[in-house]
């Protein structure tokens, strides 16, 4: 029944999009309002299912797809808690899209698309056989395809939706062959079919590779990721949220679907490449993030950091089952779905944000923002909780998660095996260095835009956007500081995940420990209260305030920056976003972007201007893709010849491969 | 111990040993700044301010009024208390004299190394606010040396917490007490690589000069630049905090004689806060020996020293596992 009220909710969304079609055109409100009901129906189904876990997963079968076999839905606890991140992400994106659209001018290109992308994304959750899933997630691949060339008539867009493209045929080719694998040869192709069959260590290892591979490239795992910082960026901005927000969370659902369900932990060694991968991902993420001059592409590589982090905490959990410590892999389990649902909503606060500051200042430069503080109070405000809390800084949301995997990885005395032990730490270390990077890219973040001086007359006539955007950030700012200061009963709400997925696995319900603090292994372990300290530093600020302006002086007058003594009116002499980036390019750079400074000074009497000019080098892209796509061109234009033979040579040229084809066979039957 | 560890309702006198922390800390504080200036300015033959100077200093720029750039926002305002506070809350939850007082447990290492981020942060912030060429050379490299400073922080964590099996600060101080700790290769790298951190993040020499205001070199003290008044007393309180709080988490961690347990009595407070006056008085002299036997390095030459930091806290941390008796 509740399986059924998802799908006609999915249904629902595709008329949407059929509607957006033929009426819809000019009154996007209409398409957005139908798809936030939708969503509505389909988050309260999610939060029932977590809230009153039923044992046996309720499956539905559909007469579609592959004759006689149907088409299989479900919903569990794991699909229940990513159909609410899903959900509540489009819900509130959707809210902040109603007021975007209106300055959006390619709505006809964005309207019919938006709901199917949504339904797409619902429905790889809901799927519980290959087909569905599969057909889902290329329904998700193709729309956000779609959304990512609304404007096509850029030429960088259309770089970007090509690579995507590309990279998305290629993951859902991995994913094709992991199913393949997973049912076997003449297994069935339900998700219950596969859990029942039984793969040997050789085909189960490549079933993980193939899946790592398959969901990693949709995620943006390194080296996979190339694709992401360009197409994410070029999509509108609500679409950048959604799919930065929730689209690799949706992979990250079909990793942990295959793995942990599907496929089942086999060897302790499991964990190693996932967390190596991760680690590798969360760092080179979050470098690349500094460098940036472009908003939506800072925020797109510190997804890639984030998605970084949640392998890092699924590798350490399939690490702790594969060595039978239920409890730990829990708690590293709880760490990763939170991370999951906490970046959905910090990453698609400051899209939005990013959105926000495309319509008010119609650029995605930040050398041309700054300022923008004094005009838009509000989008600034939010941007600063979005900022602090992607920054892992307590109380907020990012840094209950981060806390969490750093109380998981202090459980890796524990491990049996050498390589975990050192391993562990040592991918601890590389987090707390990616984290404190995060936290320096997102002071330039917002420094650069929202304060300091404005670099552009456009940034200087920047106005407030209008209420639906302003009501929509609000609201995951709220749900970042809620989730933020009691992580506990957010732990609680992904608890019958960690039940289903690793038997005996799930920590202690958290909403029993006094003054909601929260305590995942035990409290003499560890302990963190979001709350109180909220509750301390708030209060002890406002004491001292009240308390110093009251005793002492309040007197306060306005006056030029003091600046030394030589304040300087042009706003090109304060610090901008590359300026603030080159202390970190000087110690992190060379060594792993190749970056280089070329200073030309000309000698006294030179009339020739001194030059200044830094050059950075993508090595993956360099090492990588740039052979390969060398490589393709090549064969392409080799091949090309055969574009214009003459009819003749074409019907030679099949009855020769015709012929070929049945030597092979004939040789093949014989022997 | 599950039921007491955090009782709902507390017993008075936990909430008075935790009311006296708080107030003792806070008034600690710009005494230790004013005998480490002291200590330090004996030892370069000079006569030197008297050691309650901080205190007038303090009392001065909260009497004068506070001079803002035309165009600083709210948040450059709000700043000074939220950077005040987060070092406040972060060193009230240590124990100094007292372990296990009643909040202890609503932030373990980690958060306190957190609080202390938030705090980089807001003020990293406040220095690109009025969007002056010294305030942004400042935050930039603040945000750079804490980009290194902070791991090796969460490092030296890692092993204090791998030995201790709890990352509550009074269960380790109560731990690194008992004898089966005895001395180990481990404990004492994390000890040097916390020493640097420490250096590092109070902008003392050799990483930054405090004495100094218009050198190039600086980074501290440039971010702050447009402060003034009572804003600047707060970041100054703060700063004087900040360093206790480095100085009460080395003792509490690596000198935790001396730190009356769970439910002591009066007398073992009050012998308990003097020791941590005399733990105080020990690392006043050592930071000002140190600072006046060393020279201060270029800023770029800042990422090695930290860099060694963090090397050596992950070396502690991976020799726990090689050997136990690391």
């Amino acid at each position: 029944m509740i399986v059924l009220v998802a799908l006609a909710s999915v249904a629902g969304l595709f008329v949407t999009a059929l509607l957006a079609v033929l009426v819809g055109r000019d009154r996007p409100a209409i398409t957005y309002l139908a798809c936030i009901s939708f969503c509505l129906v389909l988050l309260a189904i999610a939060g029932a299912t977590l809230i009153a876990p039923t044992s046996a997963a309720e499956t539905l079968t559909l007469p579609l797809g592959i004759p006689w076999i149907g088409m299989h839905f479900a919903i569990d606890s794991l699909s229940a808690i990513f159909l609410l991140v899903v959900n509540l992400t489009a819900a509130i994106t959707s809210v902040f899209a109603i007021g975007y659209s209106r300055h959006e001018h390619a709505n006809a290109r964005v309207l019919p698309f938006y709901p199917v992308f949504l339904a797409g994304m619902n429905l790889v959750v809901l799927a519980a056989d290959a087909f569905g899933f599969l057909l889902a997630w290329e329904f998700m691949s193709l729309t956000s395809w779609a959304l990512v060339l609304a404007q096509h008539r850029e030429a960088e867009n259309m770089r970007a939706a090509y690579i995507y493209f590309v990279m998305a045929s290629l993951g859902t080719l991995t994913l094709l062959l992991t199913f393949g694998l997973l049912a076997g040869v003449d297994g069935s192709y339900t998700f219950e079919g596969m859990r029942a069959h039984h793969l040997s260590a050789m085909s189960a290892g490549l079933v993980l590779v193939l899946a790592l591979a398959g969901t990693g490239s949709k995620a943006g795992l390194v080296p996979l990721h190339v694709w992401l910082p360009l197409a994410h960026p070029a999509a509108p901005s609500h679409v950048s949220a959604l799919m930065s927000g929730v689209m690799t969370k949706v992979a990250v659902y079909g990793f942990i679907r295959i793995v942990f369900d599907l496929l089942g932990i086999h060897a302790w060694w499991w964990g190693i490449p996932v967390m190596v991968v991760g680690g590798a991902t969360a760092f080179l993420g979050i470098l690349s993030a500094v460098f940036q001059t472009d908003t939506k592409r800072l925020l797109a590589y510190s997804t890639v950091e984030n998605i970084g982090i949640i392998f890092i905490s699924l590798g350490l959990a399939m690490s702790f089952a594969g060595e039978d410590h239920p409890l730990y892999a829990g708690v590293a389990l709880t760490a990763a779905l939170l991370h999951v649902f906490n970046h959905a909503m910090f990453k698609s606060l400051l899209f939005c944000g990013a959105g926000s500051l495309l319509v008010a200042t119609g650029t995605r430069s930040m050398e041309k923002l700054g300022g923008l503080i004094h005009r838009m109070p509000v989008t600034a405000f939010t941007a600063l909780i979005g900022s602090a809390a992607i920054s892992a800084l307590p109380p907020l949301n990012g840094f209950a998660s981060e806390w969490l995997l750093f109380q998981t990885i202090l459980l890796s005395p524990s491990f049996s095996a050498w390589s975990l032990k050192l391993l562990a730490p040592s991918i601890g270390a590389l987090l707390a260095l990616t984290a404190a990077i995060a936290a320096a890219c997102f002071v330039r973040y917002f420094g650069t835009i929202f304060l300091g001086r404005p670099r552009s007359a456009e940034a200087e006539q920047a106005h407030e956007v209008d209420r639906y955007s302003l009501v929509a950030m609000g609201m995951f700012a709220a749900l970042c500081v809620i989730s933020g200061v009691v992580p506990g009963l957010a732990a609680d709400f992904v608890r019958p995940v960690v039940d289903l997925l690793l038997p005996n696995g799930a920590m202690a319900p958290q909403a029993a420990v006094p003054w909601l603090s929260f305590v995942p292994v035990a409290p003499d372990r560890s302990s963190y209260n979001g709350i109180l300290l909220l509750i301390f530093v708030l209060s002890s600020a406002s004491l001292m305030a009240v308390l110093v302006r009251k005793v002492a002086s309040h007197r306060l007058r306005r006056s030029a920056a003091w600046d030394c003594g030589f304040p300087d009116p042009r706003p090109e002499t304060q610090y901008t976003a590359s300026s603030f980036a080159q202390p970190l390019r000087r110690v992190f750079g060379p060594l792993l972007f190749g970056a280089k400074e070329h200073v030309v000074i000309p000698s006294p009497g030179d009339l020739n201007p001194a030059t200044f000019a830094v050059t950075i080098h993508d090595r993956i892209w360099d090492v990588i893709y740039q052979p390969i796509s060398g490589l393709v061109n090549n064969i392409a234009d080799k091949l090309n010849r055969f574009q214009f033979l003459t009819v003749r040579r074409y019907l030679s040229l099949v009855f020769g491969t015709l012929v070929l084809l049945l030597l092979i066979l004939a040789i093949v039957s014989r022997s | 111990m599950n039921a007491s560890y955090q009782p709902l309702i507390p017993s008075l006198e936990a909430v008075a040993a935790q009311f006296a922390q708080m107030f003792l800390v806070l008034a600690l504080a710009p005494l230790f700044v004013g005998f480490t200036r002291k200590v330090r300015a004996r030892l370069l033959g000079r006569r030197g301010p008297p050691v309650v100077q901080p205190y007038r200093d303090l009392y001065r720029l909260v009497q004068k009024e506070v001079v803002l750039a035309t165009n600083a926002s709210w948040l450059f305002r709000s700043v000074p208390y939220l950077v005040f506070a987060t070092t406040w809350v972060a060193l009230s939850l240590i124990p100094t004299f007292a372990s296990g007082l009643l909040f202890t447990w609503s932030a373990d290492l980690i958060a306190i190394v957190g609080l202390l981020a938030t705090g980089r942060f807001f003020l990293a912030l406040a220095g690109l606010d009025v969007g002056t060429s010294f305030g942004g050379i400042g935050s930039s490299r603040e945000v750079m040396i804490a980009s290194l400073a902070e791991p090796a922080f969460i490092t030296v964590v890692f092993t204090v917490s791998l030995v201790a099996r709890s990352t509550d600060l009074s269960a380790i101080s109560t731990f690194m007490h008992t004898s089966v700790v005895g001395l180990r290769v481990s404990l004492a790298m994390a000890l040097v690589s916390l020493m640097m951190i420490a250096v590092a993040e109070n902008g003392r020499i050799p990483i930054d000069n405090p004495a100094t205001h218009l050198e190039l070199t600086m980074v501290h003290e440039a971010m702050v630049l447009e402060y003034s008044g009572r804003h600047l007393a707060m970041i100054e309180l703060a700063g004087a905090l900040k360093l206790v709080v480095y100085v009460s988490l080395i003792g509490s961690i690596f000198v935790p004689w001396g730190i009356a347990g769970r439910g002591a009595g009066i007398s073992d407070y009050a012998l308990g806060a003097l020791i941590y006056l005399a733990k105080l008085v020990g690392a006043g002299g050592m930071l000002a020996l140190f600072e006046s036997l060393i020279a201060k390095m270029r800023v770029f030459r800042v990422p090695e020293f930290l860099g060694a930091a963090l090397m050596l806290g992950l070396l502690a941390t991976l020799l726990l596992f090689v050997s136990q008796s690391f």
